[in-house]
């Protein structure tokens, strides 16, 4: 049996489901103090004040800190910097001096033996602000006399990828399909909010030579993020240990370096006392990192038989306050991962980010291809009625035939040239619509909706990006009694890291091992039998070692080994969606009936968890189609603070996710062969869910914002004129006609 | 002045003494006063679930309730499940069919899934009932939000420990083990 492949059971499972799981705030030092950060109440302001007096009598706390007792200088720098765009005037500060711009921005902290006694305190903390006007919409935020947030202004960046004759295409075009279309702030909210815990190591009052810091709580990124703090702090990186911890759930938000990442170490540093730091939801919500926001306008030319001659895109990235770790990451994808697995022969795709007083944003799970995918399929879906070409044929048409790849666009992202691998996308295609024929999702939509509602699916197409490494090491140790230890930068964040890697280990171990045993036991290596950490010859079984007894023979007893991975690279996954739905025309409510994910995975190290990703990847994507988002109001307060307001999807709006991991296309940029797993739930999830109301209502346009709640359903119902949902509901989903597109 | 009242309570059949501040919630009492650190908090205002365990018997969010009203009464934990508190305990049927059915990742949410449904199996369903379905399951899930899994295994592993625990024909018939394999609306796509 080949460990990799296999349904491995998770070595995870044993001690989460016992409640023996270690989370940041399950660990605890002693002599342990607790941050409670204060935070601006107005979204944009001159801070006169803070005035911590009040709260430093409070009882328990030990003391209370403003920007001023920093540092000077702070800002939380960008992690990724791209296309050559200078983002210093727009960093976020540790704690805010002189301006606050979103309602949640740090400018205080207080610390108390407990955490009850610092949030008092935290309440008692007067911070003097004059307000000043919000500024809210990036459209607005982004014109030449806009009010200012930073000197510099508020466009933090305005360029354009692409390449070809886009005007002279469009010219000569025998049709043009545009649409606009703007996706809701959203982002990851992982179950376990934010958590840190830093405990200095200190003897005898001072640094000793074993001095450092210990923190827990960093995660994703840790070895960049202790670089940083390492920094900013002024101390030696290798005096900064991060300790491995459980996290619930990452979805991109979580690991990032927010300004707490610095606070709370510091505050460790400065007391000489260990600082645990547990943010609550509400603060969460206001805190962490923000996604998605974006109004894309999007035109494509096309030739009279359907084939793409040219795509245009116009992006507005509404950033929130800040330019956070991320930088320009996601509006940098969105436009150039936006033609997608299409043949797209002239491409230009303009993106202005914009900043504006609400929360900064960073990456949500698939970040720029949820926005960009759920654009592009709706302007497919538009062209295709508009054309009367089946909205299946003329995906088919245009996507990129398997000998056209390696594909190279003359466009970068992330750094790297955008060269698609490998793959027969059309293929994919078709088996997804087979798959969706087989398991009657186009029967299950034509069946008769109750009254006054309709029935839709959806269809999109995705490509997906990841295996950017850049670079990787990691030490597998075999110990004396037998163990294997493997160590790896790469961390837990629920995915199940540690089974993967495990099986990955195991089945490179086998061939070493066989190896070894083989000169120790003379025999070939195809008579040896490896069993429970024992290798025997097969037929005599006195004849044996064990794992342990072989590494105890070396000397120093035990087997190391390191190894690197350096890659230059993406890889290109991609898969289709197709859901569907039924509208209710009265109410504006949107149920998923049944939904199907197609993905061509490369090579699954472990099918189970694949299916896993996926599967969780479509209900955060059903969220963010038809649920969750982050509202403001006019002043800039946020609108969703609790899980009343910010509607995550549960059971009952989640329906049977049915997937079909593929394993077609091995990705050549690495020895795997293996593509990422982890955002193919969710890229086409708003494009497939988008596509299907659509359908369901006969829209002749797009559906124009997601998500698609109620008070907007209704909208477009009552926009919708002239076809009998009878007559569309369906009607577009039939194994296309592969073999003509080829 | 901080309020305080000295109050007793069994937790996983251990009876504990403690002094505890009026204004502490249960799930702030048994995570950092009682150390039983496998009861989450997710929201602290009652929606997510995470944090739920049995007071009584009955499935409650403990971040909505004050450590002292648990005084003279019962409290089960995640950590009480098992047949035993050694590390190597057996695992419950309930939390067997989770690993097998695939109902965790990040193991956030999962505590108080595995609590609230214990809850739901053991709180006295009625004999009339009738059979177990996905769509009472699916409501009882609903109760509680999860971010990783989609819901899908937990929805087959409650399921599952349902229709062994409460079903005597599927007991019977010793289909309780597996989650209805129709449930994902295919076989093979389901996976597994």
């Amino acid at each position: 049996m080949s460990w990799v492949g296999a349904r491995v059971p998770r070595t995870e499972d044993a001690r989460l489901l016992r409640g023996r799981g270690r989370f940041a705030d399950d660990v605890t030092a002693p002599g342990q103090l607790w941050a409670r950060v204060v935070r601006s109440p107005v979204a944009h302001g001159r801070l006169r004040s803070v005035d911590a007096a009040a709260a430093a009598r409070s009882p328990g706390v030990t003391a209370v800190l403003t920007a001023a007792c920093l540092p000077a200088g702070l800002a939380i720098p960008v992690r990724l910097a791209l296309q050559g765009i200078d983002l210093s005037s727009y960093l976020q500060p540790v704690l805010a001096a002189g301006v606050v711009r979103y309602v949640g921005e740090p400018v205080a902290v207080v610390v108390a033996d407990d955490p009850y006694a610092a949030e008092d305190g935290a309440e008692l903390v007067d911070v003097d602000i004059d307000e000043l006007p919000a500024t809210l919409d990036a459209k607005l935020a982004s014109a030449a006399d806009a009010p200012r947030l930073f000197a510099a202004g508020n466009v933090a960046a305005d360029f354009t990828l692409g390449y070809g004759d886009t005007d002279a295409a469009f010219a000569a075009a025998a049709h043009v399909s545009e649409i606009e279309i703007q996706i809701g702030r959203h982002t990851g909210v992982p179950l376990e909010p934010r958590a840190l815990l830093a405990v200095p190591r200190w003897a005898g009052g001072g640094p000793d030579r074993d001095g450092g810091l210990d923190i827990y709580g960093m995660t994703k990124v840790p070895v960049f993020n202790r670089d940083v703090l390492a920094r900013m702090l002024a101390v030696p990186a290798g005096r900064i240990r991060a300790h491995a911890v459980d996290a619930g759930g990452g979805f991109g938000v979580r690991g990032e370096f927010y300004p707490e990442d610095f606070l709370i170490p510091w505050l460790a540093v400065t007391l000489r006392r260990p600082v645990k730091w547990a943010e609550d939801r509400a603060e969460h919500l206001v805190a962490v990192n923000h996604s998605r926001q974006q109004s894309l306008t999007l035109a494509a030319a096309f030739e009279a038989d359907g084939r793409i001659l040219a795509l245009r895109a116009d992006v507005l990235h509404d950033n929130g306050a800040y330019c956070r770790t991320h930088g320009i990451t996601v509006p940098e994808l969105t436009v150039a991962m936006l033609p997608g697995p299409y043949r797209v022969p002239a491409y230009a795709g303009r993106i202005r980010v914009v900043l504006t007083n609400k929360t900064p944003c960073g990456t949500y799970r698939a970040p720029g291809r949820f926005e960009g995918t759920t654009a592009r399929e709706q302007l497919l879906d538009v062209a295709a009625d508009q054309l009367g070409i089946d909205r299946v044929e003329l995906r088919m048409r245009n996507l990129l035939r398997s000998s056209e790849l390696p594909h190279r666009r003359a466009l970068s992202t992330l750094g790297t040239d955008v060269v698609l691998d490998a793959g027969d996308y059309q293929g994919l295609l078709a088996t997804a619509m087979a798959e969706a024929d087989r398991l009657g999702l186009a029967s299950q939509a034509r069946l008769p909706p109750g009254p006054d509602r309709s029935r839709g699916v959806g269809v999109a197409m995705f490509l997906e990006k990841s295996g950017l490494g850049p670079q990787e090491t990691a030490d597998i140790e075999l110990d004396e009694t037998g163990a294997i230890r493997v160590l790896a930068g790469g961390t837990s964040l629920g995915q199940g890291i540690q089974t993967v890697l495990a099986q990955i280990a195991a089945e490179a171990l086998r061939a070493r091992v066989t190896q070894v045993a083989s000169e120790i036991l003379e025999a070939a290596e195809d008579d040896l039998v490896l069993d429970h950490g024992t290798v025997s010859v097969r037929g005599d079984p006195e004849s044996r070692i064990t794992f342990g007894a072989a590494a105890a023979a070396a000397s120093p007893p035990g087997l190391r080994a390191r190894g690197r991975f350096d890659v230059s690279h993406m890889t290109y996954p991609y898969g289709a969606h197709v859901a569907v739905v039924e509208v209710d025309h009265g109410t504006g409510q949107v149920r998923v009936l049944r939904y199907l994910v197609a993905y061509e995975v490369g090579r699954a190290v472990n099918p189970a968890l694949v299916e896993d990703q996926l599967r969780g990847g479509v209900a955060q994507g059903i969220g963010g189609a038809l649920l969750e988002e982050l509202r403001y109001d006019e002043a800039g307060q946020p609108q969703a603070t609790t899980f009343i307001e910010y509607r995550m999807p549960t059971a009952v709006e989640v329906p049977p996710v049915d997937v079909l991991v593929c394993e077609q296309a091995p990705a050549p940029g690495n020895p795997l062969g293996v593509r990422g797993a982890g955002e193919g739930g969710i890229s086409a999830a708003g494009a497939a869910v988008a596509c299907a109301v659509r359908d369901a209502l006969g829209l002749a346009g797009g559906v124009g914002a997601l998500p698609l709640t109620p008070a907007r359903v209704r909208g477009l119902a009552e926009s919708a004129t002239g076809s009998s949902p009878a007559n569309r509901a369906g009607s577009q989903v039939r194994p296309a006609s592969y073999e003509e597109s080829r | 002045m901080k309020d305080i009242r000295q109050i007793t309570v069994t937790v996983n059949d251990q009876v504990r003494d403690l002094v505890v501040e009026t204004r502490r919630t249960l799930a702030d009492m048994l995570r950092h006063d009682l150390g039983y650190t496998g009861t989450h908090l997710g929201c602290e205002h009652g929606v997510c679930g995470a944090c739920t365990v049995l007071l009584d018997g009955l499935p409650v969010r403990s971040c909505l309730i004050f450590g002292v009203q648990a005084d003279g009464r019962t409290v089960a934990t995640v950590e009480g499940l098992a047949d035993g508190t050694d590390p190597d305990a057996q695992l419950s049927d309930l939390q067997r069919a989770f690993s097998d059915q695939h109902a965790l990742q990040c193991g956030f949410c999962t505590p108080g899934f595995l609590m609230l449904a214990e809850g739901y199996l053991s709180g006295g369903r009625p004999a009339d009932a009738g059979e177990v379905t996905e769509a009472e399951i699916r409501d009882v899930v609903a109760a509680n939000l999860c971010r990783c899994t989609g819901y899908q295994g937990i929805v087959e592993a409650i399921l599952a420990t349902a229709r062994s625990r409460l079903d005597p024909a599927g007991r019977e018939r010793g289909d309780g083990e597996r989650g209805d394999a129709g449930l994902g609306g295919s076989e093979q796509g389901t996976g597994r």
